[in-house]
């Protein structure tokens, strides 16, 4: 008997600890499935972040660092910047990276840090039950914003994706979604890119990828995919927002 | 070695380079910004990395990155700049990872200003950031002791896996002396300290290098507590340094560290000549202090009087070692003003219960008596 589908190499065999219905457990394995199929396990250093995502470093089968709430843009620098032939990828969600981290990402961005960000946006702060997140969207309803997000007290979502393209520095950014199995097989396409960028020592990759909360949302899993689509696509439009160069 | 004229900052700042620092993340803050600007030079000539970061948060990020991908890396800043470092020092202390970090103290609180301070004493022996951690302190106090304990801090740094923090002030890193700067070390991964632990890349050759501050259970988190509890204790120890200045027959001890510490010295000859025998305890490791010298000495004294540029820190380790034995009186400067060697002499003098003519008026400062027996 052949084995034609197993867990990647570059996961370890601990269980996943995010709730049911949650897509960040694709988008673990989608990044270790490029890390073993570009066969960079042994030189990637994964950088963690504050969040639900915080225990990356225990799923990852590559060298971690857990960095502080924001800061993972900054870590993710000097490790890059000590072993140049290392490939260095964060793994960041929407409160840590648009709203704690907003000046790490942004100069990371600026200065054409050779690093891949791999941004988790469920427009939610789901690790602390729930709070408006800079990315919740308008009548979205928090535990800190009840009522829903009122653009007259809470201010506007911030499209990262759109911004950091702005960036000289910035190589290549993309926005997917996993909702369906053609956005994950697009999401998985993006990562590689983004992490082929790196290899080929072209600078600041990022791939932003939206993902449900359905425990936060108050919505089942199913429903939770649904409203990505009809709510968060919308305003989060997917694709690719600065191309790089094709080889 | 031939001797240099260079100033503070800048000898500090070669020193750091000859230890095999060649990692170096910092930001502009007067009065420490020739740091910066003398390693965006010398960085590219030694094949390191000089990189001004966003912030001083991010600065003490990129450092914590730096050391746990296991190389020899520092920042500096000055007060204000160290109070945004904070959280990041706190993760570093937790990951035990090794590292320098530099604090050419201003007046403070709040913006304060630039002229020097010696306000950030708590601030840096007594944690800052938040949990329970531990800075290794070095107060140096001329222009050769910022390039010596600089050098020597990468090692203790790496020996202890443990931040080492090197307090200096406005004076120090301004001042221009004589320096002679140490030997090149030159790997620039020096390898006399064993950096496996480091995250490298596995190679696929070993497992997963993991640096983690989050301890969801609180006897993993208490484990981790005992573990630095016990790597102080030695480090308590072990690395405890102080310099005594004619003290040997002293019935009036001063104590006072980094510069303040050269004016003390200076009112203390004074002193000598009008037959007072005045002598002075410099702590040069803040942390671990020196609890035992202190009160060794405090038993042969009538009185204990601390001079700071702060409205009093030293002094409450000072108390906290000789107990109350002795009265332990306070003088010091504020808000970047520095001490006359005239007004300390002066206070030696009316300790030591005699008149000093020359000056009938108290000169400016915070006096007062923080211990009574």
């Amino acid at each position: 008997m052949e084995i034609v589908f197993g867990r990647p190499k570059a996961l370890t065999k601990v269980e996943f600890h995010y709730c049911p219905g949650c897509t960040h457990g694709i988008i673990h394995r989608l990044v270790a499935e490029i890390i073993d199929e570009l066969a960079i396990q042994g030189k990637s250093i994964g950088i963690a972040s504050v969040g639900c995502s915080v225990m990356a470093y225990d799923y990852f089968a590559v060298d971690m660092i857990q960095a502080a709430h924001g800061r993972a843009p900054a870590v993710a620098t000097a490790v890059k910047r000590v072993h140049p032939e290392s490939v260095v990828f964060s793994y960041q969600g929407d409160g840590d990276l648009a709203a704690i981290g907003t000046a790490e990402i942004v100069h990371a961005a600026a200065r054409g840090e050779n690093i891949t960000v791999i941004f988790v946006n469920n427009g939610t702060y789901g690790m602390t039950s729930g709070q408006m997140a800079p990315t919740t969207l308008i009548g979205q309803k928090c535990t800190t914003c009840p009522e829903g997000r009122d653009p007259g007290r809470a201010g506007y979502p911030i499209r990262m994706s759109e911004l950091l393209a702005t960036l000289d520095g910035a190589t290549y950014i993309s926005r997917e979604s996993v909702h369906t199995p053609a956005r994950i097989n697009s999401a998985k396409k993006a990562i590689r890119k983004a992490f082929e960028v790196q290899l080929r020592k072209e600078g600041f990759s990022l791939v932003e990828i939206l993902s449900t909360c359905p425990i936060n949302w108050g919505l089942n899993p199913v429903d939770s995919l649904k409203r990505v689509e009809d709510e968060m696509v919308p305003f989060y439009p997917l694709g690719e927002i600065k191309k790089c160069r094709e080889v | 070695m031939e001797k240099v004229l260079m100033k503070g900052n800048e000898a500090l700042a070669e020193s750091a380079i000859r230890a095999g620092c060649r990692y170096y993340f910092g930001y502009p803050i007067t009065p420490q910004s020739e740091i910066p600007e003398y390693l965006s030079k010398r960085m590219p000539q030694v094949g390191g990395v000089f990189l001004q970061a966003e912030s001083e948060v991010a600065a003490i990020n990129m450092v914590y990155g730096a050391a746990a991908a296991g190389a020899r890396t520092m920042t500096s800043s000055s007060s204000l700049g160290i109070s945004l470092k904070l959280e990041g020092i706190s993760y570093i202390a937790a990951a035990e990872l090794p590292c320098v970090i530099v604090n050419i103290m201003r007046g403070g609180p709040g913006l304060g200003g630039i002229q020097p301070a010696q306000s950030d004493y708590f601030q840096a022996t007594k944690g800052g950031g938040h949990g329970d951690y531990r800075l290794i302190v070095y107060a140096p106090s001329s222009v050769q002791e910022l390039a010596d304990m600089t050098y020597q801090a990468f090692d203790i740094a790496d020996m202890y896996r443990n931040p080492v923090m090197i307090l200096g002030d406005g004076l120090l890193g301004q001042m221009m002396e004589q320096v002679e700067l140490p030997e090149f070390k030159e790997n620039k991964l020096i390898k006399t300290a064993d950096k496996s632990w480091a995250a490298t890349g596995t190679k696929e050759s070993r497992p997963p290098n993991i640096f983690n501050t989050l301890y969801l259970d609180p006897e993993k988190l208490e484990e981790l507590n005992l573990a630095l509890f016990e790597k102080y204790k030695a480090i308590e120890s072990r690395e405890v340094r102080a310099e005594e200045y004619m003290t040997a027959d002293a019935d009036l001890l001063l104590v006072a560290y980094g510069i303040t510490a050269r004016i003390v010295k200076t009112a203390i000859d004074e002193a000598r000549k009008k037959g007072i025998k005045a002598g002075l305890m410099r702590p040069i490791t803040l942390w671990p202090f020196p609890k035992a010298l202190a009160n060794q000495l405090s038993a042969q004294v009538k009185c204990i009087l601390t001079v700071e540029m702060s409205q009093g820190q030293l002094i409450e380790d000072v108390c906290l070692a000789v107990g109350r034995r002795v009265p332990v009186h306070f003088y010091g400067r504020v808000g970047g003003m520095i001490p006359s060697v005239e007004a300390v002499y002066h206070e030696i003098c009316r300790y030591a219960g005699m008149k000093d003519d020359a000056l009938l008026e108290l000169d400016a400062g915070i006096r007062y008596t923080y211990a009574e027996v």
